[in-house]
């Protein structure tokens, strides 16, 4: 299982919490499980076309999976995963 | 057994090692520390360039912060060459291996007719304002002067930019500009502590203006009452060596990016949301910027400004004060900034978390083909590089000519 860290800004669509324990061997497989068991977060983070939407980058234990494999790269049990919109306020 | 002051002399130079002026100048920059041992009235008519100032009656108490390696070479130089032989021998007593004392002193050295430097003086009343300044070996009366020179530009005087600038005042940041077209609205005192309730209504660069000289009446703040756009950004930016980004859009935040890394000037960057911060420092093409991070915004309910989503009032102190802090270390040059690592603040949970930030090979503003792009004065094609790239300034702006 790894955690996965839900910025505040999306944690009403996980009913509040700070973070969850997901399954997965993959960030597909971890961002696959979040959006099953929370689906309001699919547009959230995934494109039409099912790859991450640029917005919302994606952490592996501090480094962005855009330099690694993207939704491929692998994630081990105690991984943390962070996801991580932009900002506006100033 | 008394000893006379001639057989003190004489057992100094039995004991330490001398050196000509010669040879000090002919020493590889960084060869040794080098160190005036004189009076501060006699340093501040000129020294060795490169040297550090410790008077002979602080050496012991100063020594181990200019010269922490008691086995690196140092050489302590005095007017005439007595006084720094008698700080030698103090060194080698706390255990300094390679000390040596220039021959002659700062008066052989000038009359061999070798170049010597001015320091920077600062006024009596400078000296007591910034005195704790002084005493930190990292700043200093060089640091103090470098900060009084220059110059920096906040963007926005809202929930960052209020903490940011009366620091910077306070530090002697000797030129501030400030950017915003707002006025003080009540709901913005709950966190905007560079504004004032009798202020309410009036202009936010006017308000910063008084707060901040109240603080620090030496310090000059360049109001720049209008809207950040790419029709202006450019002049805005022009001069100051280093920015606070403050801003509340998206827009303003792009394309202060693509105009800084443009010039070449960091930002030092922060957003706020609730009980959260992200704050990092872009240095052009040493680490990323802000489009290698967030190559694109997004939409307006994922990420709402502070009068949507609220915000607990100290978040924005915080991130305001370690912006500050980015600016100071880059303006002195000393420290690592956060080049390359953004750090979220989580107020809540009192928690600081670092993630690790590259550059886009692909960026249409840093990269560089993007680089190639501005100084041929052709506009980029965006298509040609596979990154989406909102409000990117695609005119000949930024062009090396």
């Amino acid at each position: 299982m790894s955690t996965v860290f839900i910025p505040s800004v999306l944690r009403s669509n996980v009913g509040g919490v700070k973070s969850l324990e997901l399954d997965g061997d993959s960030i597909r497989d971890v961002v696959g499980a979040l959006i099953e068991q929370h689906p309001s977060l699919g547009t959230q983070l995934l494109t039409d076309d099912g790859d991450l939407n640029r917005f919302v980058n994606v952490y592996v234990n501090g480094q962005d999976v855009r330099y690694l494999s993207g939704l491929d790269t692998p994630v081990a049990p105690a991984d943390e995963v962070r996801l991580l919109p932009a900002m506006a306020g100033g | 057994m008394p000893k006379s002051y001639a057989e003190l002399l004489r057992e100094a130079r039995a004991q330490i090692r001398e050196v000509s002026p010669q040879e000090v100048d002919a020493l590889p920059a960084g060869g040794a520390t080098i160190v005036d041992v004189r009076e501060a009235s006699e340093w501040e008519q000129g020294h060795l360039p490169g040297a550090r100032h410790v008077s002979k009656s602080y050496i012991e108490q100063q020594i181990e912060g200019i010269a922490p390696d008691r086995d690196a070479p140092v050489i302590l130089y005095c007017a005439g060459g007595v006084r720094s032989l008698f700080a030698a021998q103090t060194l080698a007593e706390m255990g300094y291996t390679d000390v040596a004392s220039m021959s002659g002193g700062f008066q052989s050295w000038k009359g061999a007719g070798l170049s010597f430097e001015m320091p920077v003086v600062l006024t009596a009343d400078q000296k007591q304002r910034y005195s704790r300044h002084l005493l930190i070996p990292e700043v200093g009366a060089e640091g103090q002067a470098r900060l009084l020179g220059s110059k920096a530009l906040l963007i926005g005087a809202g929930g960052l930019g209020s903490p940011a600038s009366l620091y910077l005042a306070a530090a002697g940041v000797g030129t501030i500009g400030i950017v915003d077209f707002d006025v003080v609205d009540v709901s913005n005192l709950q966190r905007q502590i560079v504004h004032t309730t009798d202020r309410v209504g009036e202009r936010k660069v006017e308000s910063a203006k008084k707060s901040i000289n109240a603080l620090n009446p030496e310090i000059k703040v360049v109001a720049h009452e209008e809207m950040l756009v790419a029709a202006n950004v450019e002049r805005i930016i022009a001069g100051y060596d280093v920015i606070l980004d403050g801003t509340d859009t998206f827009e303003t935040r792009y394309i202060l990016n693509d105009a800084a890394v443009a010039a070449g000037i960091p930002v030092m960057h922060a957003s706020v949301f609730r009980f959260e911060g992200q704050l990092t420092t872009f240095i052009p093409y040493e680490g990323p910027c802000y489009r290698c991070l967030y190559p694109t915004p997004p939409p307006p309910e994922l990420a709402p400004g502070c009068s949507v989503a609220g915000v607990l009032g100290v978040v924005p102190g915080i991130l305001g004060l370690l912006q500050a802090t980015e600016a100071l270390k880059v303006l002195l040059g000393i420290g690592e900034t956060l080049a390359g690592r953004l750090l979220l603040f989580d107020a809540l949970e009192m928690e600081f978390t670092e993630l690790k930030l590259r550059r886009d090979p692909n960026c249409p503003v840093c990269s560089d083909a993007a680089v190639a792009a501005r100084k041929a004065g052709v506009p980029l094609q965006v298509d040609g590089v596979n990154v989406e790239a909102p409000f990117l300034m695609t005119g000949t702006f930024g062009s090396a000519s």
